[in-house]
């Protein structure tokens, strides 16, 4: 049985090339991502931004949404969020903090409840108070930048100070697009979505390292090469491994998109897009960056300091057999 | 590196038995399971699900810490009142009363000395003698008499701490008593209290259960005349009757002298009712107050609402009585199960409420297995026409990582989330990674010509020490994630860091094991990928 290939085989593609377009291309996409956060902003869900979510179905026929929002007025509330949720019968409704503290939110549930008790059924409420969503936001920072700081040492320990730089400038890339991600195509950003962020984090890494650790072994085989031939030849190397893996998982991710539910739906469209930015990164960001740190000659005066029979010949370095 | 001793096969066999077994309960319906609970000598433990796949409520509660400091400080102040009493100290002026504390004047040195003394000796909390002097309050003095008593950080803190200790206790038997099952109920942080009650299809009545503090007393009706400092109005019960009334401030008994409480309906009426007995001291107390005030009413006071205001016919010895208030038969249980669990030593507000109704965790679980499926026989469909029997090899081992991070999961009792199930998905890419470098590696070894052996052998070496740094790197990442996030982003981070721990068992070991055996019966002089 012939087997499929995506890739094709011993390709010899510059890439290392392209940088000079990459790097501007890259930074401008960065620099919009920041000004789309911080001018149009994210469709915070009420984890961060507080507020109540409820989940509703008609019990019989459609969910009328203009009559849902005009719960609205009706009740006193203010502004009420409507949208379909997946299926004509559902609908989500949300609405920001009500004033009067801890209590107040519970009340405004009770009175959408009475209101909407003998037409719809109560699929889920969600109920987070002022100071718990800024305890959340606070939280989930936390974890992104000290995960992305331990990430930081660990690469610091296993390679050189230059690998570790430019896996953690890639991973910063693929982190401020997919703010931006999130900010152009308003999907909610919740807790979930912090997941989804680190998950990207830490395919972005993963990507790197597995470019890095084959960059780290060409140098030691072939010293006569430029900085920019090894990484080419390191990328052109594992580029058949990155396609194949870029794919299983997107086909697993579009699984979960097409099936997995509304609730995840936000979750599996931002590590779509996370595979696809660390992908590329690992490649046209990461990788370059050592051509602009100088790792060679490091490589070259540490080798010709420490070890001298190390160094040569088809050995993999003590550190990777280590592995 | 190919060889592959017999009892690291037979190891691998078993493991794999063990998992499939540990698994096999959860996947069975609730009547086989029950079955299968009657024939084995313990009962088998199934895979926890998260409130978000089979419904429930998620509760945080927080202590209302500002109510419990002005408790204290009106302790200190009656704490002060008596103490200068005692000592026979004159003011000048009253005790003022301040957000932390109170502050009186005092202007004789002597008698300042004296009082500072005193107060000094009691400001230390019970049971401080065990755990280390921890102060309630401070006590100061200036030169020209004033007296300050101060709440140290220590003391609200303390006190804050006890208040939750004590509503765990009281929102325990509440839960427990209204028939509610396996309830979760926890410590969050310094003031709050989690409850997670799986399956629940009446929130509010849930709230209300836990939101109630119910402290009950039994208070006098003022007279027409009485001083207005004494008095408070207070409103009815629900409002089950408009307008308020003038009761006296001064508490007769309270309900932390109840010994029981029991919903029944009066005799003559037929009304639900509830019907409370008191212990030995409240008894008497009860007793000596009817027996002086025949002829008034009095008021049975519910958090500051009045339930009911009737008249003393004559004196109450016997140590019980009945609460009548207009109650439904539910009302009364309801009562009566709060008055039995005891008051709440504080209010409790809901600061963050979850809850998910049965009929979208169940659409949540179909979707979550839908996608699992439809995910996995991609994955597996495209290993195998990528990989041929290498790629039956991955596939097999993928198979195995699944049953390994249930079984993990089951023996731990971890819960399995919606976001858990994406976690899962991602680990399965995680495998299936590393046996794409395993493989890429070995056709490359191969090309550069070495024999088939020798390929195999160092693909699988070389292979190795870069899914260790990939692997080690997202499981720093879920690391931080765990000890970090809560709630939903845990249950990710728990499934996506057992999952890359079993992908290295059967990503690298498992197949390595199958590719052994494959060669060993085979010899193939060409590799098959």
């Amino acid at each position: 049985m012939p087997l499929l290939r995506l890739a094709p085989e011993n390709t010899k593609f510059g890439f290392m090339r392209f940088r000079r377009w990459s790097y501007p291309f890259s930074a401008v996409l960065s620099i919009v991502s920041v000004l789309m956060f911080l001018l149009v902003g994210m469709n915070f869900g009420i984890d961060f931004a507080g507020g109540t979510l409820m989940e509703v179905r008609a019990k019989t026929g459609d969910a009328d949404l203009a009559q849902l929002r005009a719960l609205g007025e009706q009740t006193g509330l203010g502004h009420i969020e409507v949208q379909g949720f997946g299926n004509r019968t559902d609908a989500t409704l949300r609405f920001g903090v009500q004033p009067g503290g801890d209590a107040a939110q519970e009340g405004a549930v009770k009175k959408i409840q009475s209101a909407l008790a003998d037409r719809y059924e109560f699929r889920r409420v969600e109920v987070v108070g002022p100071r718990v969503s800024g305890e959340l936001v606070q939280s989930g920072t936390i974890g992104v930048v000290v995960s992305i700081f331990a990430v930081l040492m660990y690469l610091w320990f296993r390679f050189e100070w230059q690998f570790a730089v430019g896996a953690v400038i890639a991973t910063m890339h693929d982190l401020l697009l997919t703010v931006g991600f999130f900010s152009v195509t308003h999907l909610e950003f919740n807790t979930t979505s912090i997941a989804a962020i680190l998950t990207i984090v830490g395919y972005s890494l993963n990507e790197a390292v597995i470019v890095l650790d084959r960059i780290r072994e060409v140098m030691r085989k072939y010293k006569r090469l430029s900085t920019a031939e090894m990484i080419d030849m390191s990328i052109n190397a594992v580029l058949p491994r990155t396609i194949m893996t870029a794919t299983t998982v997107f086909l697993a991710l579009l699984a979960l998109v097409l099936f997995g539910g509304e609730v995840i739906k936000s979750f599996s469209l931002a590590m779509m897009w996370g595979i696809f930015v660390g992908t590329y990164s690992s490649i046209f960001i990461c990788s370059p960056i050592l051509i602009y740190l100088g790792v060679r000659n490091e490589q070259k005066s540490e080798s010709q300091a420490g070890t001298p029979g190390a160094g040569g010949g088809r050995n993999p370095s003590p550190k990777v057999a280590a592995g | 590196m190919m060889r592959f001793a017999t009892w690291k096969v037979v190891t691998i066999l078993l493991g794999t038995l063990v998992a499939a077994l540990i698994v096999l309960p959860s996947l069975l319906s609730p009547d086989a399971r029950a079955a299968l609970d009657r024939v084995l000598p313990v009962s088998a433990k199934t895979i926890v699900l998260g409130l978000d796949l089979q419904g429930g409520a998620h509760l945080l509660l927080e202590v209302d810490s500002p109510s419990l400091t002005k408790q204290q400080v009106d302790n200190l102040r009656d704490d002060a009142r008596r103490l200068l009493r005692e000592n026979n100290v004159r003011l000048t002026g009253g005790i003022g009363v301040q957000n932390r504390g109170v502050q009186f004047r005092v202007p004789d040195a002597a008698d300042r000395a004296k009082i500072v003394t005193a107060l000094r000796n009691t400001s230390q909390s019970l049971g401080a003698a065990l755990t280390g002097a921890v102060q309630d309050y401070s006590v100061t003095e200036t030169d020209d008499g004033l007296v300050q008593m101060q709440l140290t950080d220590a003391g609200i803190a303390n006190k804050i701490h006890r208040a939750v200790d004590q509503s765990i206790e009281v929102l325990r038997r509440r839960i427990d008593a209204s028939g509610t099952r396996e309830p979760t109920i926890q410590r969050e942080g310094n003031d709050r209290i989690l409850v997670e009650v799986p399956g629940l299809q009446d929130t509010q009545h849930l709230k209300d259960l836990l939101g109630t503090t119910a402290k009950l007393e039994f208070r006098l009706v003022a007279d027409p005349g009485a001083s207005p400092a004494d008095v408070e109005q207070l409103p009815f019960y629900k409002n089950s009757r408009p307008g308020t009334e003038a009761v006296e401030k001064r508490v007769m008994v309270q309900g932390e002298d109840l010994t029981d409480a029991q919903p029944g309906f009066d005799q003559r009426t037929n009304e639900p009712v509830v019907n409370f007995r008191f212990n030995l001291r409240g008894g008497q107390q009860f007793g000596e107050v009817t027996a002086q005030n025949v002829g008034k009413p009095f008021a049975i006071v519910l958090d500051n609402q009045i339930v009911s205001d009737p008249r003393i016919l004559g004196p109450i010895t016997g140590g019980s009585g009945q609460i009548s208030g207009n109650f439904t038969v539910a009302q009364a249980n309801d009562l009566a199960v709060l008055l039995r669990a005891g008051a709440l030593p504080a209010k409790l507000t809901v600061v963050e409420e979850r809850t998910v109704g049965p009929g979208l965790g169940q659409d949540s679980i179909d979707a979550g297995e839908r996608a699992s499926l439809v995910a996995g026989v991609l994955v597996v469909t495209y290993m195998l026409v990528t990989y041929g029997v290498f790629g039956v090899f991955a596939d097999i081992a993928l198979a195995v990582h699944i049953m390994l991070i249930f079984a993990a999961m089951v023996l731990l009792g971890a819960t399995l989330t919606l976001p858990g199930i994406a976690g899962i998905v991602l680990t399965i890419g995680m495998a299936v990674d590393a046996n794409v470098l395993i493989y890429e590696r070995i056709r490359e070894e191969n090309h550069a010509g070495r024999s088939v052996i020798a390929s195999l052998d160092s693909g699988f070496k070389r292979a190795f020490a870069t899914i260790v740094d990939s692997n080690v790197t997202l499981f720093v990442a879920a690391l931080i994630l765990y000890l970090f996030g809560s709630g939903p982003v845990r249950g990710f981070a728990v499934s996506l860091g057992l999952g890359i721990l079993t992908s290295i068992v059967t990503a690298v070991t498992m197949t390595r094991m199958m590719i052994a055996l494959w060669y060993r019966a085979k010899r193939p002089q060409r590799l098959p990928i």
